[in-house]
């Protein structure tokens, strides 16, 4: 056991973990963060994206250590103490979540995409998020959940 | 026996208008809700799903999610063998490692169980025999993962190999020895099932014809690949009580597995059952990892944690069967079919699975949309020594209707008749029964042709669009869950409790699988719609069998029809209730009572009115604590008396039509999908968001396995026989994004008479024209037919090659 310390969705943590944890590990089994989903654990599936440094980064095979210093977002650090971010509250009023798996992950992508580009097109949405594997969907509405959270974003 | 459109007792479907008010102009008011369907509140109107917050913002807890104290994590030695003896099995340096706290084998558990009664083929683990690579053997607890899987390699186990069969034709040809004791003597313990059914004059049919077409398709396998791999929690406790938490589509049949197969007192047993991430079919039938997460911690006294990894999930399988067709279908020059044969092979792996239902749907499920004066079909299970088949989105009929919607194709050519209208002359029609004696009532295929016809342009492009570039059709029908349950009795398939608060919240006790599809939001819309109660009143605790009355699971497309229903018949034995104490209050007929908007008012006098909650507490003042079950169960006229005619049999039957538009790169062989139409009749929308959610995700499935999955397993020569050739979910491609089509819903509402509203499936149905329609629509872009699934580059190149002039024609 080593004791890592992160900064995760604001707070300050300290968390001690076996040597080869993973980011992904650290925050579901170490800080009992277990929002952000491992489906393949091996960088395949994007259930377990979350957002460091303002980039979507896979955390299932992202070495703990190598976030140390750095500002973590997870999705439950998206909305705030009252208000759902924008993405999500597009997510659940398009339907583009069903059984809700690999919504963490295409939040923090969506979240990270509009960071850096505002007004994505529906091609740079459909890029932003070809590393988050939806087995629901189809997509469509999470597209549409996507350009809807832009406009909102837009008009404040 | 059959009857071709014996009337319109059932009005026209209509097409869903986009807006806000579609739902409250409802001429067609015919479903069982006729009184009430003009004036809907809630029914049919986009919302929200009642768990999206939570599954938005990560507070979902899903199994893996949930950490008890003490908790073991477990793991599953399995086979490295397709076939082979186990002569003996050694655990005790497994048991000797530091942090191991239980070891179990086959022999602690040495009963067989099975999804279908009449085929229980498998031990939670394997006891004398492995029958594939991933084969569970033994099983342990340890204080963590790191330690569980040490001790996995410190289990001996000493194996006697035996031939493996990796084909189906090869596993029924062979005489010995058998992947399954025979379970009668002479039988071939290499087969699960063969059917043969026959309606009508069959060789009359082709006699009379002007046209036979034949053709043999090969419809590879598939896997069902959800997100969220398999997990379950056991804890035993000292009383005796067992609890076990899973993934599961089954939670009813999972407990009553457990209490049988681990020598329980079923009152003693308690499933639960977490939001599911995602199954489709996958996760409907008991696993090995529920079995021995239960009895490890009835042999350790602590919590006991198996997660699948992912390469388990592909080896856990129970995925879409390979399929060997041959059809002939007959028709006379104008376009009527005349008669339908069929000849099937089923790739049905290890373990029979729901396997007996399989056989039966691959040949019961074909007689709609349209009509078949007289049809035949031989199914064969077979088994080989590869991870089980079992029941996929469209269970046993998806691939059938590839080929046959391929077949309808090639008629359509060779008489010069338009796809869309071969398929519009042949329509069955409303109320009517088919060929093998299901009842048909509700049926918008037509309207369905008609809007894939008009949203896609059909009539400029096909046959029109440049070489390269083309459209296809193709129609489907499929049941709205299935008229029995999978163990023989005369009790309800769908139950609910309902239970009202003072303060104006009713309680939702809904037994049923949330796993994605909305069923614990589609409840909650129906008591709102019922009792004028706002969504955000209304609480759901689902998927418990302690607490919640039964419902046989997420399989079949069954829980909106039938839960749906049951949930109606709760919610008006409360309302009934609420009416007559208000109406006494007021001095005035219990039906001047109305219930709406959080609000009791007398119709007609929009003055005289008070809170729901106060309306509750009158009723409660009468009748005491106020609470309600309803249940459903079919109606048991809807099939035929022959052996096997309850199989296939449903209260209704959803219909789709789907037009794909596609370009072939004849220098590659690639195919790009640009677009899918897909219309479906679901009776009536409930929310059409989620309908249409339901749409889309199945023309995606339809789609990928059209293009990309091959759930396919390595021969001898190429490594060790029966080794998945790409357990990885960057080897077995599904689509992202990048890869996937547009796609367009068209909600087609035809109000069914039975259904809850008027709807009926739309989670199943919908995908299977996406194979077919693709195939048709290759075969305009670039004249080569597709007769192989996946069309992958190397095949549709190597077709389009075999055509000799590129396919010009």
């Amino acid at each position: 056991m080593e004791v890592v310390r992160l900064r995760v969705n604001g707070d300050e943590r300290a968390c001690g973990v076996p040597a080869h944890y993973t980011l992904l590990e650290t925050l579901r089994y170490g800080l009992g963060l277990t929002g952000s989903k491992q489906g393949c654990d091996k960088g395949d599936c994007g259930a377990c994206t979350v957002i460091v440094d303002g980039r979507a980064v896979l955390s299932c095979i992202t070495p703990v250590w190598e976030a140390e210093g750095r500002e973590v977002r997870t999705v439950e650090g998206l909305a705030t103490a009252t208000e759902l971010h924008p993405v999500q509250d597009e997510f659940d009023l398009n339907g583009a979540a069903q059984c809700g798996f690999c919504t963490p992950g295409i939040l923090c992508s969506s979240v990270a995409l509009l960071d850096r580009n505002p007004s994505p097109t529906r091609g740079e949405i459909r890029a932003a998020l070809a590393g988050n594997l939806c087995r629901c969907t189809g997509y469509e509405k999470i597209y549409d959940a996507v350009e809807a959270a832009a406009e909102r974003l837009g008009d404040r | 026996m059959s009857g071709r459109g014996t009337g319109t007792v059932v009005p026209p479907a209509r097409v869903r208008e986009p807006g806000p008010d579609a739902q409250t102009a409802s001429p067609n008011g015919s479903g069982r809700d006729a009184d009430t369907t003009a004036a809907l509140a809630t029914i049919g109107r986009p919302m929200r799903k009642i768990d999206g917050r939570a599954k938005g913002t990560g507070r979902a807890r899903y199994t893996d999610d949930i950490r008890l104290p003490g908790m073991l994590h477990g793991k599953i030695l399995r086979s490295p063998h397709p076939h082979a003896r186990i002569v003996a099995i050694d655990t005790s340096r497994a048991e000797a490692l530091e942090g191991v706290h239980g070891v179990v084998t086959g022999r602690d558990m040495p009963t067989t169980y099975g999804i279908i009664p009449w085929t229980p083929d498998e031990y939670p683990l394997c006891v004398d025999k492995v029958r594939y690579v991933g084969d569970g053997v033994a099983a342990v607890a340890a204080v963590d993962e790191d330690t569980a899987n040490a001790a996995l390699s410190l289990i001996d186990v000493e194996y006697e190999e035996l031939p493996a069969y990796l084909d189906p034709h090869e596993a029924i040809a062979a005489d010995g020895p058998f992947i399954h004791e025979p379970r009668k003597k002479g039988w071939n313990g290499n087969i699960t099932k063969t059917v043969e059914l026959a309606f009508g004059d069959v060789d009359h049919g082709f006699e009379g014809s002007d046209l036979v077409v034949e053709g043999d398709y090969f419809f590879e396998g598939t896997t069902h690949t959800p997100i969220e791999p398999h997990c379950a929690i056991g804890l035993a406790e000292p009383d005796g009580r067992l609890t076990v938490w899973s993934a599961t589509q089954v939670p009813h049949y999972l407990h009553r597995e457990l209490a049988r197969v681990l020598e329980l007192d079923p009152a003693r047993v308690r499933v639960v059952q977490p939001p599911v991430g995602g199954a489709f079919g996958g996760k409907s039938e008991p696993f090995d990892l529920e079995f021995c997460v239960a009895r490890l911690s009835m042999m350790t006294g602590r919590p006991v944690k198996i997660l699948y990894t992912r390469e388990e999930v592909f080896y856990s399988h129970r995925g879409r069967h390979p399929f060997h067709m041959r059809y002939r279908t007959g028709a006379t020059r104008d376009g009527m079919l005349t008669a339908v044969d069929s000849r099937i092979v089923m790739d049905g792996g290890a373990y029979a699975s729901f396997g007996l239902v399989t056989t039966y749907y691959s040949g019961q499920l074909l007689t709609a949309p349209y009509h078949m004066p007289a049809y035949r079909f031989h199914s064969t299970r077979a088994y080989t020594n590869k991870p089980a088949c079992g029941p996929k989105r469209g269970h046993g009929s998806v691939q059938p209707r590839f080929a046959f919607e391929v077949q309808l194709d090639r008629i359509a050519e060779a008489l010069d008749i338009d796809p869309i209208d071969l398929r519009r002359r042949n329509f069955i029609g409303s109320d009517t029964r088919t060929v093998n004696d299901l009842r048909v009532t509700s049926n918008g295929f037509l309207e369905c042709l008609d809007a894939v016809e008009r949203a896609s342009e059909w009539g400029r492009k096909y046959r029109r669009l440049p070489y390269g570039r083309g459209v296809g059709v193709a129609g489907s029908t499929y049941i709205t869950g299935t008229n029995y349950p999978v163990y023989p009795n005369d009790m309800p398939q769908s139950g609910i409790q309902l239970q009202v608060d003072r303060s104006g919240r009713v309680a939702i006790f809904s037994g049923a699988s949330e796993i994605g599809q909305g069923v614990d939001s589609m409840v909650t819309y129906i008591v709102a719609e019922e009792l004028g109660v706002p969504l955000e009143h209304i609480r759901v605790l689902a998927g418990d069998t302690d607490f919640t009355p039964v419902d046989l699971g997420a399989y079949s497309s069954r829980v909106t029809f039938m839960l749906g229903n049951a949930c109606i018949d709760a919610a008006r034995r409360i309302k009934a209730m609420v009416q007559e104490a208000v109406a006494e209050a007021w001095g005035t007929k219990p039906r001047e009572v109305l219930l709406a908007g959080g609000l009791a008012v007398m119709a007609g006098d929009t003055g005289t009115g008070m809170p729901l909650r106060e309306a509750f507490n009158l009723a409660e003042a009468k009748f005491g604590t106020l609470g309600a079950t309803g249940s459903y169960n079919t109606p048991r006229d809807v099939h035929g008396s022959y052996r096997g005619a309850t199989i296939g049999a449903s209260p209704a039957h959803s219909f789709t039509a789907h037009v794909a538009e596609v370009e072939v790169d004849p220098e590659t062989g690639f195919v790009t999908v640009e677009k899918i139409w897909i219309a479906h009749d679901c009776g009536r929308a409930l929310n059409p968001v989620l309908v249409e959610g339901q749409m889309e995700g199945s023309a995606y499935m339809g789609f990928a396995e059209a293009l990309m999955e091959e759930q396919i397993f390595k021969s001898a020569d190429q490594g060790r026989a029966g080794l998945h050739n790409a357990p990885s979910l960057l080897d077995y491609r599904i689509p992202t994004s990048l890869d996937t089509p547009a796609l367009e819903s068209l909600i087609i509402e035809s109000i069914d008479p039975e259904g809850p509203y008027g709807a009926k499936e739309a989670g199943e149905g919908p995908l299977h024209p996406s194979i077919p329609a693709i195939a048709n629509a290759i075969h305009d872009a670039v004249g080569v037919r597709m007769n192989s699934l996946p069309f992958s580059p190397p095949r549709v190149w190597r077709a389009i090659q075999a055509a000799g002039d590129g396919g010009r024609g």
